[in-house]
């Protein structure tokens, strides 16, 4: 397929990023080719440095030399680069506000990001902290969620019949949940099971099986990162 | 373009930077629309009903139907009133894509250190705060250099999505040089930037929106006096 070549498509990634996770969805959504490259965060590439001068973070697109970063950024880049197939937003004006909205929240109250100096985000709390700090943590947590799947209702996915924006914001980090109830006692079936049902239906989409990782996966990572902070 | 009325209402508060943005995009589009001016201290139902996530301004009403977050209201404006006007992002995904990482820069990296010179209680503090705000400001100016082409915007002749996001913190920054002593936009170190927040300020759409720097002092010695 002459479009998208993968010589034109580089996505900089680290295989257990949810943010890099959005974009191989969006990619896999369009049909996309593109070239993955495994960027070593202990030792980051000069071209990620110099793609991304400003975070020096993954994930980075570069399309034919010129990069596209943040997730969400690359996400609706990527819908407005092929705007001929699968949308990832609606048409309608609110609709697509309300997508943006959401989407934000998401990016706002869930996110899980590796190491410091990130070190207050809800889910990361629930691995990082111990005692009551972690009930608090696992108390936000599961609010957060509950808000969600609120907005979920009773919805195929977010947008309605329509994967999208919203859905790609946050199916990655459904990966991390076998992690958090293992760190911290909660049980996401018992306290969002529609949330949970909504999971189980985006990964049945091909563009999201073959993107997010084993949760198994996940979970030994944690423990790794657990031991780099020295956090039992 | 006028609208019916009731059609286009923003609850908003006149100081907040953030209510600023939407203002500036309804009058870019010509769009009229009642302001529904939030009293300090207490937020009235219509906005804990229209933003029950945040409880918090902007929200535009439009049809009586709430959009939230400044940007995200924004970009709303321009898609709904994409025919008039002038268009505030670009038409080219990857000028957009730029457009969008600048105004998140904005917000999550350059606005908290403007806050930080504000907020600190040392000499040292703030130095820091100052510092960091300023080496802001160089990409800020690297990324105007980029997006301007050589005019007068961000978004080029006319008044676009980074100038929004960043123009909307002018008000408040002048009040912080005049707290300070500090020069946040300094000719010396980002000439470009110091150019453009004039012309900014004096653009039509903002001029009546934008407050006044000795209002938003007294503004500021009454929250921060209580």
């Amino acid at each position: 397929m002459a479009e998208g070549a993968s010589e034109g498509l580089v996505l900089l990634d680290f295989w257990v990023s949810p943010f890099g996770q959005r974009c191989r969805i969006a990619l896999a959504e369009k049909g996309v080719e593109y070239e993955y490259r495994e960027e070593n965060l202990r030792d980051k590439s000069p071209l990620l440095l110099k793609s991304n001068p400003v975070h020096k973070k993954i994930p980075v697109l570069i399309d034919h030399g010129k990069p596209v970063c943040e997730s969400l950024n690359i996400v609706q880049y990527i819908d407005e680069k092929w705007p001929d197939r699968a949308p990832l937003l609606p048409a309608d004006p609110y609709a697509r506000a309300e997508a943006r909205f959401w989407a934000d929240l998401v990016e706002k109250k869930v996110c899980i990001p590796p190491p410091p100096p990130r070190m207050y985000e809800s889910g990361t709390k629930l691995w990082k902290l111990k005692g009551e700090a972690q009930e608090e943590a696992t108390k936000e947590f599961i609010e957060m969620l509950k808000l969600l799947e609120g907005e979920l209702g009773d919805k195929k996915y977010f947008g309605g019949e329509m994967f999208g924006l919203v859905d790609i914001a946050l199916i990655p980090f459904t990966a991390w949940f076998y992690s958090y109830e293992a760190c911290a006692k909660l049980s996401t079936e018992k306290e969002v099971p529609k949330l949970v049902a909504w999971g189980k239906r985006c990964r049945e989409r091909e563009s999201v099986s073959k993107s997010l990782p084993d949760p198994l996966k996940v979970y030994e990572f944690v423990c790794f990162l657990k031991k780099v902070y020295g956090i039992e | 373009m006028a609208s019916a009325a009731g059609e286009v209402r923003l609850i908003g508060a006149w100081p907040s930077p953030f209510v600023l943005r939407p203002r500036v995009a309804l009058n870019l589009k010509g769009v009229e629309y009642e302001f529904l001016q939030e009293k300090f201290g207490e937020k009235s139902e219509l906005l804990l009903r229209s933003n029950p996530v945040y409880k918090k301004i902007p929200v535009l009403l439009h049809h009586d139907k709430p959009v939230c977050e400044s940007m995200i209201i924004v970009e709303y404006v321009d898609e709904v009133w994409a025919t008039t006007g002038q268009a505030i992002l670009p038409a080219d995904p990857y000028e957009r894509a730029l457009h969008r990482f600048w105004a998140v820069y904005v917000d999550d990296k350059w606005f908290p250190s403007m806050f930080g010179i504000a907020k600190a209680e040392t000499e040292e503090a703030k130095a820091e705060s100052a510092e960091q705000a300023w080496a802001g400001l160089k990409l800020l100016e690297e990324a105007f250099e980029k997006l301007s082409k050589g005019k007068t915007f961000f978004g080029g002749d006319t008044i676009g999505y980074v100038d929004i996001a960043l123009g909307a913190y002018l008000g408040w920054a002048k009040v912080i040089e005049q707290m300070t002593g500090l020069k946040l936009l300094d000719e010396e170190k980002t000439p470009l930037l110091a150019v453009w927040a004039e012309r900014f300020c004096a653009h039509e759409a903002v001029k009546e929106v934008m407050p006044e720097t000795e209002k938003l002092m007294e503004f500021a010695k009454m929250r921060l006096g209580k």
